[in-house]
């Protein structure tokens, strides 16, 4: 699979668990991600869902999606219109979570991204790469394993255990 | 001669009928599949878009309505009708809102047995690890497709030796070595990793304790945190099962791709302090701070032997809870709740101030129960002290031992267990 996404970074800093990412009081009134999507990482910052704009690129730091396994971070997240998360290194249970939903978790050195830099994530052949073009630096990304690489390209779990899956 | 291999690498050889390796991706056959109310209904979304119209056998999967418990809204107690309908059309043993936390009810029921593989999509199904099995937290897309396929990619994961030496001291419970084996550990030092425990501290602890240690490893990320089989094990299932499972251990010469070592006699009280169940110091170093609520409960601190520390703790200095100061006391299952009613711990707890609630997982994560109020400081046996986690952005949560909260509870401050004569 290939693709080019470009887009705007929103950084945010390490450990952001995924009660950060949505609280659990919040699930607890709706599993409506339109709705949730509000809520955003109001933790971290009550202003940062009303600032995303489709497009934009969440930049996290080490171990990003930690605690909670709830799914629900991952498509809140897309439905704000996110659909890559860079970061230095992912929680496991985050990492299956955005893949199975067609939500790209970029793994590679994102210490050298601002808030606000301008990214252009390619995926393809010679693998995944992250222009920084406001710094003009190009970060290589780690490969996904072979399997999450096809659930990806099935458009998501769901789709890849339509299609038969492991079966 | 094969080379050998961990426990990890054994039971997921045993369930994908490959040679597992650390760093292998297999397709496992799972033995249990848990879901909650709160993973639950986007797992039932996930099944119908997956086009799910069985489940792969209906014996192998559990649910439990415990993050709602009592459900406090009409949209929770939906949640939950979504649940029962689900588990009742598909012959799906339901735990239901009472019975408790899945992590505790699983293991009180015999479901979980030496060598088996469970996935849950919660990420405390860890716990069952205490068992000598392979458990470990998914999502409930995962959960959806292990419903309809019985299976799970899994890769398997390196392992860190984990070795236990010496004996709990007066006054020091398996929470303290636990939150100094995550603060030692830090908040992704075992991510992707299992955790195995060695060394001759593991026949000093009892199963609760051990239940602990295994919970809160995946405030590391732990993807799981395996004891190894032995008669605590085998005493404890006896009257739970009718079968004991097979017993998996590491092979001499095994690789592990990093050790530590935990000197439990040398350990002294441990609290984890607001945001983070990483951020851990020796409980000295914050005797003082005044707390206005006590949270007693969870699947880390809500077992028969939590409420006897504190009950003790309590009774040892004054036999009240402080002018100002909720206790809250949540057993983790109604097995629990029952044990505490007949034995009169409840009864106690209760003269003493104490608000006793339904069994579950209540107040932890803001979903049921108490809420703290703002600005307020709570301290909890529970395991994660993320800002907001217990409903309101504005608390500051702590994380000790039943006993360091109880003894909290009787003086209104951060109070050394120890210095309480039990």
């Amino acid at each position: 699979m290939s693709f080019v996404l470009q887009g705007r970074a929103r950084v945010v800093g390490d450990d952001i668990n995924t009660d950060y990412i949505i609280a659990s009081t919040r699930k607890r009134d709706t599993l409506d991600e339109q709705v949730l999507k509000q809520y955003l990482l109001e933790t971290v910052d009550p202003a940062f869902a009303a600032s995303v704009r489709p497009g934009d690129f969440l930049v996290g730091g080490m171990n990003f999606g930690c605690g909670s396994a709830m799914e629900i971070a991952a498509t809140v997240i897309l439905a704000a219109g996110i659909k890559a998360v860079v970061a230095r290194s992912f929680s496991r249970t985050f990492f299956r979570n955005a893949v199975n939903n067609g939500l790209l978790p970029i793994e590679c050195d994102s210490s050298a991204i601002a808030e606000g830099d301008r990214l252009t994530i390619t995926m393809g052949d010679e693998g995944i790469t992250v222009d920084n073009r406001s710094r003009g630096v190009t970060l290589a990304a780690h490969a996904l394993p072979p399997m999450m690489a096809g659930i990806l390209a099935a458009g998501g779990l769901v789709e890849y255990v339509r299609r038969g899956a492991w079966r | 001669m094969t080379t050998p291999k961990t426990i990890s690498e054994k039971i997921l050889s045993t369930k994908s009928g490959a040679d597992a390796r650390a760093g292998d991706i297999v397709v496992c056959s799972v033995d249990l599949v848990i879901g909650t109310d709160a993973s639950g209904p986007m797992s039932i979304d996930y099944f119908e878009r997956m086009g799910g119209n069985a489940v792969f056998d209906p014996s192998r999967i559990v649910f439990s309505l415990d993050h709602y418990s009592p459900p406090s809204t009409p949209k929770t107690a939906a949640f939950h009708a979504r649940v029962r309908a689900f588990t009742q059309r598909y012959g799906i043993e339901l735990f239901d809102v009472g019975e408790g936390i899945s992590h505790q009810v699983v293991p009180e029921r015999g479901r979980a047995l030496p060598g088996s593989l469970i996935v849950g999509a919660d990420s405390h199904t860890v716990t069952c690890g205490a068992l000598n099995l392979f458990a470990t937290g998914v999502g409930s897309s995962d959960l959806a497709a292990a419903m309809i396929t019985g299976r799970i990619w899994l890769r398997v994961p390196e392992t860190i030796k984990v070795t236990l030496n010496g004996r709990r001291a007066a006054g020091l419970s398996a929470k303290d070595i636990a939150l100094a084996m995550v603060a030692e550990l830090g908040a992704e030092g075992a991510n992707y990793r299992t955790l195995e425990f060695h060394g001759p501290g593991v026949a000093e602890l009892t199963l609760d304790d051990r239940f602990v240690l295994s919970n809160l490893a995946v405030e590391s990320g732990a993807k799981a945190a395996i004891f190894p089989a032995d008669d605590a094990i085998e005493s404890y299932l006896a009257e739970r099962s009718a079968s004991f499972g097979t017993a998996v251990r590491s092979d001499a010469g095994a690789t592990f791709d990093r050790e530590i070592t935990i000197a439990i006699d040398a350990l002294t009280p441990r609290v984890a302090i607001p945001h983070s169940p990483n951020d851990v110091v020796a409980l000295e170093q914050v005797i003082g701070t005044p707390v206005d609520m006590i949270f007693l409960g969870t699947c880390t601190g809500g077992r028969v032997v939590d409420f006897h520390d504190a009950l003790a703790v309590l009774e040892a200095n004054g036999g009240r809870v402080a002018d100002g100061v909720q206790l809250v006391v949540t057993p983790a299952s109604r097995e629990v709740y029952l044990r505490l009613i007949d034995d009169g711990t409840l009864a106690k707890l209760a003269r003493m101030g104490a608000i006793v609630t339904t069994p579950g997982c209540g107040a932890c994560c803001g979903t049921s129960g108490a809420i703290p109020g703002d600005n307020k400081t709570v301290l909890s046996t529970a395991n994660r002290n993320f800002k907001a986690r217990m409903g309101n952005a504005t608390a500051r949560i702590y994380l000790a031992s039943p006993a360091a909260c109880a003894a909290a509870a009787a003086t209104g401050r951060i109070t050394d267990p120890r210095s309480v004569v039990v």
